[in-house]
């Protein structure tokens, strides 16, 4: 059998599979901006004349806006991702597609599939290294990407698995992510990807003195949340103001000599230097950030790749954002329940996805956002976020750059920050202060047609999304 | 209190939306040189905006103005005048005639607006051979002139030599800026330290500016607010040095003695007046004596 896995071309994988009109095919997004292989296997689909296909892609960057072709002939009746960014979102919010977009989250989203209610017909998995059999990682070849975390649903419980890599090794391939047991066909292309696209050379803090003063307090809100102590456990995005608050906390537990257990969720070589200054104990990596993420991943034991489900499912029978002590989280919008917007824009337009977040919000002690009151001239606080992503029984905490707000139902944290001289404000004292600056923006106004529905972690839709006038 | 003086451009909503929370004792709202000719009007009149409709907290808001051998200072000061500004500060002045003549269009606006006169202070730019000259002149040519400002960019390029990190080629101005403020007794500020990535720089030049005698620095980024105002704050050592020398100072009062020392050092009218200093700037900056 495995001298026949290895096929000449994505066609020839495709015919092999069975793939037929209705069924539905899956993509990982480790490949993020610099993915070709998504759009490589639907042209050739398309080619073939196959229709009315399930999309179920873990996220959807703006190389794949090409999709919208695909919609338009009805190659693709539905989509089901977990993020989805602004060069097919904003077509998506003007009504391309008839069926409405599934939304859910990185949790949601394996457990789904691990339950039968998104089933997948035929996955296809790029991998930047594989043999002959299917073995296959994201550690090696010319494009790397490190942890292959949102991949291994996809392998486990699709009918047929198609590995698409630019990188065949001689057999067995040492250190494979996902093992040959659940590989049917592997397909060897010129380039999966392109490197540049694929993780960004390094990742930098912000520069901007705001969100390095919401860096600093955010983690000042960390220091005396009373959870920063050995063993402490830590999530936090990519995004510049986040990776100042790592940056800011290292210096903090360095000074302080805590040892932390583990950081997880999407690794940047700024949680890297911290598992090296023996801030953590562990990385537990569903996705690679950076080139540095990528070379610890490769070398470090203690930088340990783990799959979606192990990260967020709450179908497992645990997972990791279950033992979080902190998340710093990101939001397009706030209101005063402390809602978080992350799919679409104040405008409603969609231009995100929920990711990890609400998993992260519902597992971990400490749920931070950190967010400028204004961008240009919009508020961020407002009394209804135009989508509900995570619900703010979730959020404890919002870091702004004119103060903190605390959730109501935390009292015992905001008697702690206040002791330590924080900002501590009522949201709505944040709303009117935004308010007050840029005044109080139109509703947007939407045509009634949903093209999106947002289905929270345990399967629950939490919001609808519609088409914009 | 004035140790920061921070310039944000005046065509940046975004920026001067949150300059209140950089860390600035004051901000100054530009609306020379950082702004293009061609977006001089818009700046001008979000600047005015600024002014009229947001609140800059305990943070001071100074605008530096078009200097006068442009059509641009006087459209300025009539759209800044009328709302109130705490000050002006206007670039390349050269000579006491400047500010006399900037000081009297002031004048007239505050006139025709019904303002109070004098409500709004100079804090004169000198960056020209001759305004280094004639330093003094200028800090003492009016009443508004509350502090003159040391632009060590522009006057190297008058100077004719190139401006390095070190300073040496400025080294004269910043004396005798310093002499020239304290004659008239007016606060001085020295001009900004230009490398952004540089702090361990920033902090050298603040200390040799604040060696010098100046009150304060001006800053191009808020990244180095922090150090200025770390630099230009009285120490726990000076906080403490300064209410010894005023209890020393009760106690010989209440014995009646004349002259008297501490730790071997004699105290006279200089060193009392610098421990006041010291003692009304660690009050506002909310910093007690150690316990």
């Amino acid at each position: 059998m495995m001298g026949k896995k290895l096929v000449k071309s994505i066609r020839e994988a495709i015919i092999l599979s069975g793939l037929k009109d209705g069924m539905s095919v899956s993509f990982h997004h480790h490949l993020r901006n610099g993915d070709y292989t998504l759009n490589m296997v639907m042209d050739e689909i398309a080619d073939m004349g196959i229709k009315n296909l399930t999309l179920n892609a873990s996220s959807l960057f703006d190389t794949h806006a090409s999709l919208e072709k695909h919609i338009r002939s009805g190659v693709i009746r539905k989509i089901n991702t977990n993020y989805m960014s602004a060069g097919l979102g904003h077509r998506i919010s003007e009504g391309l597609m008839e069926e409405p977009v599934d939304f859910r989250t990185h949790g949601g989203r394996p457990r789904d599939i691990s339950l039968g209610i998104t089933p997948i017909d035929v996955a296809f998995i790029a991998a930047p290294a594989a043999d002959c059999a299917g073995n296959c990682s994201g550690k090696y070849g010319p494009s790397a990407c490190g942890s292959l975390g949102y991949a291994f649903p996809d392998a486990m419980y699709a009918q047929k698995v198609i590995v698409i890599t630019d990188c065949l090794m001689p057999y067995p391939l040492k250190g494979w992510s996902i093992p040959e047991i659940y590989v049917d066909y592997v397909v060897t292309v010129d380039a999966i990807g392109n490197p540049q696209g694929i993780v960004s050379g390094t990742t930098r803090i912000t520069r901007d003195p705001v969100g390095l003063l919401m860096a600093e307090t955010a983690v000042k809100v960390i220091q005396h949340s009373g959870l920063l102590k050995d063993g402490f456990s830590f999530q936090t995005g990519a995004g510049g103001a986040s990776l100042a608050a790592a940056r800011f906390l290292m210096d903090l537990m360095l000074k302080d000599n805590i040892k932390g257990s583990f950081a997880s969720g999407g690794i940047t070589g700024y949680l890297v230097d911290m598992l090296e200054k023996g801030c953590f104990e562990s990385l537990m990596d569903v996705q690679c950030f950076d080139l540095k993420a990528v070379e610890s991943i490769r070398k470090n034991p203690a930088h340990q790749e783990i799959s979606a489900m192990q990260y967020a499912s709450p179908a497992a029978k645990s997972a990791v954002v279950d033992q979080l002590d902190v998340v710093i989280l990101g939001a397009t919008e706030v209101d005063t329940e402390f809602n978080v917007n992350v799919h679409t824009d104040s405008n409603g337009r969609i231009m995100g996805g929920s990711g990890g977040h609400s998993d992260t919000a519902a597992g971990a002690k400490l749920s931070m956002i950190i967010a400028p009151l204004f961008r240009a001239r919009l508020p961020i606080v407002t009394d209804r976020v135009s989508c509900i992503s995570t619900p703010g029984r979730d959020i404890d905490v919002l870091v702004t750059q004119r103060g903190v707000a605390v959730n109501p139902k935390n009292e015992e944290l905001i008697l702690r920050l206040k002791d330590a001289g924080l900002p501590v404000m009522d949201i709505r004292e944040l709303k009117q202060i935004a308010e007050n600056i840029t005044g109080i923006p139109n509703k947007h106004v939407h045509s009634g047609r949903p093209v999106a529905n947002v289905i929270y972690r345990d399967g629950t839709q939490i919001d609808t999304i519609y088409s914009m006038i | 209190m004035r140790r920061s003086m921070l310039f944000l451009p005046g065509n940046t909503p975004n920026i001067i939306v949150n300059g209140e929370i950089l860390g600035a004792d004051s901000v100054i709202l530009d609306l020379e040189d950082a702004v293009a000719p061609a977006e001089k009007d818009s700046a001008r009149i979000l600047v005015r905006n600024a002014l009229k409709y947001m609140g800059f907290g305990k943070c001071e808001v100074i605008v530096r103005i078009n200097s006068i051998d442009t059509p641009e200072w006087k459209k300025d000061l009539d759209t800044i005048i009328p709302q109130k500004p705490g000050m002006i500060m206007p670039p390349k002045v050269s000579c006491a005639d400047d500010v006399k003549q900037i000081d009297a269009y002031i004048t007239e606006l505050e006139e025709k607006l019904g303002l109070e006169n004098n409500s709004v202070g100079l804090i004169p730019l000198i960056e020209t051979a001759l305004g280094i000259e004639n330093a003094f002149q200028i800090a003492s040519a009016s009443k508004r002139v509350r502090a003159i400002f040391l632009g060590g960019e522009d006057l190297t390029a008058d100077l004719r030599c190139k401006r390095t990190k070190e300073g040496n080629e400025i080294h004269y101005a910043r004396c005798r800026m310093v002499c020239a403020a304290r004659a008239a007794n007016v606060d001085v500020y020295d001009t900004p330290f230009t490398d952004v990535n540089d702090d361990e720089g920033l902090y050298t030049d603040a200390q040799y500016a604040k060696s010098l005698g100046f009150t304060g620095k001006a800053a191009i980024s808020p990244r180095h607010v922090k150090g200025i105002n770390e630099v230009f704050s009285p120490t726990k050592q000076d906080i403490d040095y300064a209410y010894e020398v005023m209890e020393t100072i009760r106690f010989a009062k209440e014995q009646g003695k004349g002259a008297v020392a501490l730790r071997g050092k004699m105290i006279d009218a200089p060193i009392v007046m610098r421990a006041e200093q010291t003692i009304a700037m660690a009050e506002a900056l909310g910093m007690g004596r150690s316990v």
